[in-house]
């Protein structure tokens, strides 16, 4: 359907708001990594394969992918002796769209050396403070008719007390029934971040393929997602640095890839090689896309990216 | 078949050997999590709707519905009347059949009726109709392209939001899906 230009200068318009809001969370974001010591970097979006996961499919770009994440590289450089990184970038995922997801979206990714997942939630929570702040959110946020109250400490819970909390169906049951996505969909995430920002942490191991195993009590996994209104925003782990753990949990998951027929990846050597020097350390991604939605009180996130790949 | 890709608002599947629509469809993807496609179905005989969340590697037969292009006449009573021009054949459809189509009911338009078993069950419009605006305020002088919109009436009694250059007597066109302005036709 084509459109007549004074239609495309109407659509366009009208998403004037929220394309303000996000040039200034970047330059938010920025300014508090800066001050924070961070050194920003640029990794190549265009990679010989990412690291496989059961549920993410890569977009082939010649005979390498677009990434799906930067983690491999942010991660060589952090083994490197780069202790504090981050970088706002493009990722890209197969047959991911709806009301919530673009196949290509935009991702802030850091990593922290010698923090570990509870040191992590911290500065999230600081640097979004600050976000808010600056954006003129001070103490609370409206979305979507609702006032969720921003003021630290920010709610945190484990993954079994919220399912122990909302759900109809015990954590161990709905694991055994291979029924957690569907739970969290429909019982926990419309129950997490209501109030006020929500951290959901200790994530069952299979659920963490990148995270580390928790000291005190290995039936978790260091792995955490914020929510706020419902909206999951980030995730964020401990890392894992067992090179040999890491080798036998991409096995299993390019096992389970093969299965579906999805597309095999050539083993990241060299990021494995490189985890042999990775300090203790904790990363995180947010999705810079569902901040601005948050923001800009939309449910849609085709409100704010100027062009969706429909309209191009 | 279908696979749960192919899932969208308005497809219709058969279930238990009956028809359904999908009324609500959303994608939902938890993180490091399987895709999910949420839907709610409407059985298109009785009307009932219900949830179901399916999974990536769940298939879909399609409903066997056949179609048929027919012109709508006149309503009498609480049915709609439609006729197939070539057998002159003349079918009812009740107000809860027609539904939300009667938004943009023009007279003499062309629709589909659904026919499940032989036995209509159904209307499905076009997917862009174009109609025209019989009440809208003027628009303000000096007043620029912005995002803005107003409501509008057009021809079936319909209200729409329009962007603010839209005036009384033009005509624009419609996507029946969602029921959303697409653009001012030039007349």
């Amino acid at each position: 359907m084509n459109t007549s230009q004074k239609d495309d200068q109407f659509y366009l318009a009208r998403k004037a708001k929220n394309l303000r809001l996000r040039a200034k969370f970047m330059q938010s974001v920025r300014h508090f990594f800066n001050e924070h010591d961070f050194l920003e970097i640029e990794t190549p979006l265009r990679i010989p394969g990412p690291a496989p996961e059961e549920h993410i499919e890569a977009i082939p770009s010649g005979n390498w992918f677009l990434q799906t994440s930067p983690e491999l590289c942010m991660k060589r450089l952090l083994a490197a002796g780069y202790p504090r990184i981050f970088q706002i970038c493009k990722c890209f995922r197969a047959r991911e769209r709806g009301e919530k997801h673009l196949p290509e979206f935009t991702m802030l990714e850091w990593y922290v050396a010698h923090f570990d997942y509870q040191d992590l939630m911290d500065q999230c929570e600081a640097m979004l403070l600050d976000a808010f702040r600056n954006m003129g959110y001070p103490r609370d946020i409206t979305w979507q008719n609702k006032k969720i109250h921003l003021e630290s400490p920010w709610e945190r819970i484990t993954v079994a007390n919220a399912f122990a909390r909302y759900s109809p169906v015990s954590l161990s049951e709905t694991l055994n029934q291979n029924h957690f996505d569907e739970t969290l969909v429909q019982y926990i995430e419309p129950r997490m971040g209501i109030n006020r920002p929500t951290f959901l942490y200790d994530y069952p191991p299979e659920l963490a393929a990148l995270a580390r195993i928790k000291k005190s009590d290995p039936s978790v996994a260091e792995r955490f997602e914020l929510y706020i209104g419902g909206l999951e925003l980030a995730n964020g782990f401990s890392e894992l640095t067992d090179t040999a753990e890491q080798r036998r949990r991409f096995e299993k998951a390019a096992g389970a890839r093969a299965t579906k027929n999805w597309q095999n990846y050539p083993m990241p050597e060299k990021f494995l090689t490189a985890l042999e020097n990775l300090p203790p350390s904790a990363g995180i991604a947010l999705g810079i896309d569902r901040i601005i939605m948050l923001m800009g009180d939309t449910t849609q996130i085709d409100d704010i990216t100027a062009f969706p790949p429909e309209s191009l | 078949m279908y696979t749960a890709s192919d899932l969208r608002k308005g497809l219709r599947l058969k279930i238990d050997n009956e028809p359904y629509v999908i009324v609500e469809f959303n994608f939902v993807k938890p993180g490091k999590g399987q895709a999910l496609y949420r839907t709610k179905l409407r059985n298109m005989i009785n009307g009932n709707q219900f949830e179901r969340t399916f999974r990536s590697v769940d298939v879909f037969e399609p409903a066997d519905l056949r179609e048929k292009k027919m012109q709508y006449l006149y309503k009498e009573g609480d049915k709609y009347c439609f006729m197939d021009n070539e057998s002159y054949e003349q079918v009812y459809l009740t107000e809860d059949q027609v539904g939300d189509s009667v938004n943009f009911l023009l007279d003499n338009i062309e629709v589909e009726i659904l026919l499940f078993e032989d036995r209509p069950i159904g209307i499905s419009l076009p997917n862009f109709v174009e109609v025209i605006v019989t009440e809208a305020e003027p628009w303000a002088k000096g007043d620029t392209v912005s995002g803005a919109t107003k409501p509008v009436k057009v021809q079936t009694g319909y209200t729409i939001l329009v962007p603010t250059f839209i005036s009384e007597g033009e005509k624009i066109r419609i996507d029946t899906r969602t029921g959303e302005y697409l653009t001012r036709v030039k007349g």
